[in-house]
């Protein structure tokens, strides 16, 4: 296997999605060669990172203003229970 | 009767008793997810006011359609999904594209060949467990998403921040699911190198020796 071919699996070899047979090629690859080794590594942590990031806070006004809406709308929506 | 957004009270039994008429249990919900909601909006359209909209709409339709969530999928999944196809329509509305396709009848075939070969190789100086708890690591990721092209932007979103699989992001966006997996090869191939630039070790930096195994 060359550095392309290695390449061109990378999402099916870090999803774990590669045939057995070729993700042992891949790993033998790797074995020998280390730039291809840290680029598979980083390519883990990137996702990592932003499966983990921190989500936006919402603009204040906003969040009042949204949960107002809502709260209406659930209103006209919901009749009156007596 | 006040419901706290408490991690104790499951999902499941909020969307129960929201169906069941309860508007604090809805309002738990919205508390629960208005920030991922509202962020995975943010960063799709990059513009505050369209995030804004999308959010609200997002959750009203959520409401709206509360009775036909059968949760197959977990709440947060379906509610996203209603979030990403507003947000995909504002990109749409932009474009001048009243189609469910974002690019149908122009969509490039894109290759393997033209892969770009990683340039700057390091380890990382930190792991990212240590890296999610710094400050400044967000500004960083959210900068190297933004230089992304919008493309390539939204493939990598769906599938690796809001985990859809490669079949709905494919769906979501109207591509075939060969060039989905292309995008999100680059996508994932151009943030690597961006944050290597940064959080690599230059130390431990690998230069590629031309070879041919």
């Amino acid at each position: 296997m060359k550095c392309a071919e290695l390449l061109a699996m990378l999402n099916e070899y870090v999803e774990g999605t590669v045939d057995p047979a070729i993700c042992e090629e891949f790993e033998q690859h790797m074995a020998g060669c280390n730039p291809c080794q840290v680029v598979v590594d980083n390519i883990r942590q990137t996702i990592t990172l932003y499966k983990e990031g921190k989500p936006y806070e919402l603009p204040l006004q906003f969040r009042q203003r949204l949960h107002s809406v809502l709260r209406q709308r659930w209103k006209e929506t919901h009749a009156e229970k007596p | 009767m006040t419901i706290q957004p408490t991690p104790e009270i499951s999902d499941r039994e909020l969307v129960a008793r929201a169906k069941a008429g309860e508007l604090d249990a809805f309002e738990a919900l919205t508390n629960r997810y208005e920030q991922k909601v509202y962020s995975l909006a943010l960063r799709m359209l990059r513009q505050e006011q369209d995030a804004e909209d999308v959010t609200q709409q997002a959750f009203l339709s959520a409401m709206q359609n509360l009775g036909g969530f059968r949760g197959d999928a977990s709440f947060a999944t379906w509610l996203l999904r209603i979030a990403s196809h507003a947000a995909l329509k504002v990109i749409r509305k932009r474009k001048g594209l009243p189609t469910v396709s974002l690019e149908e009848a122009t969509e490039e075939t894109d290759s393997y060949d033209t892969i770009p070969h990683p340039e700057y190789i390091a380890d990382w100086r930190q792991s990212p467990e240590e890296l999610v708890r710094r400050h400044e690591t967000q500004r960083l990721l959210d900068d190297a998403l933004a230089n992304l092209d919008e493309k390539h932007r939204l493939v990598f979103l769906l599938r690796d921040v809001e985990g859809l699989s490669v079949k709905e992001t494919a769906e979501a966006l109207g591509l075939s699911e060969a060039n989905t997996k292309v995008r999100l090869l680059r996508a994932r191939l151009r943030l690597r190198e961006q944050l290597t630039r940064t959080l690599g070790d230059p130390d431990r930096r690998v230069v590629r020796t031309p070879h041919e195994h």
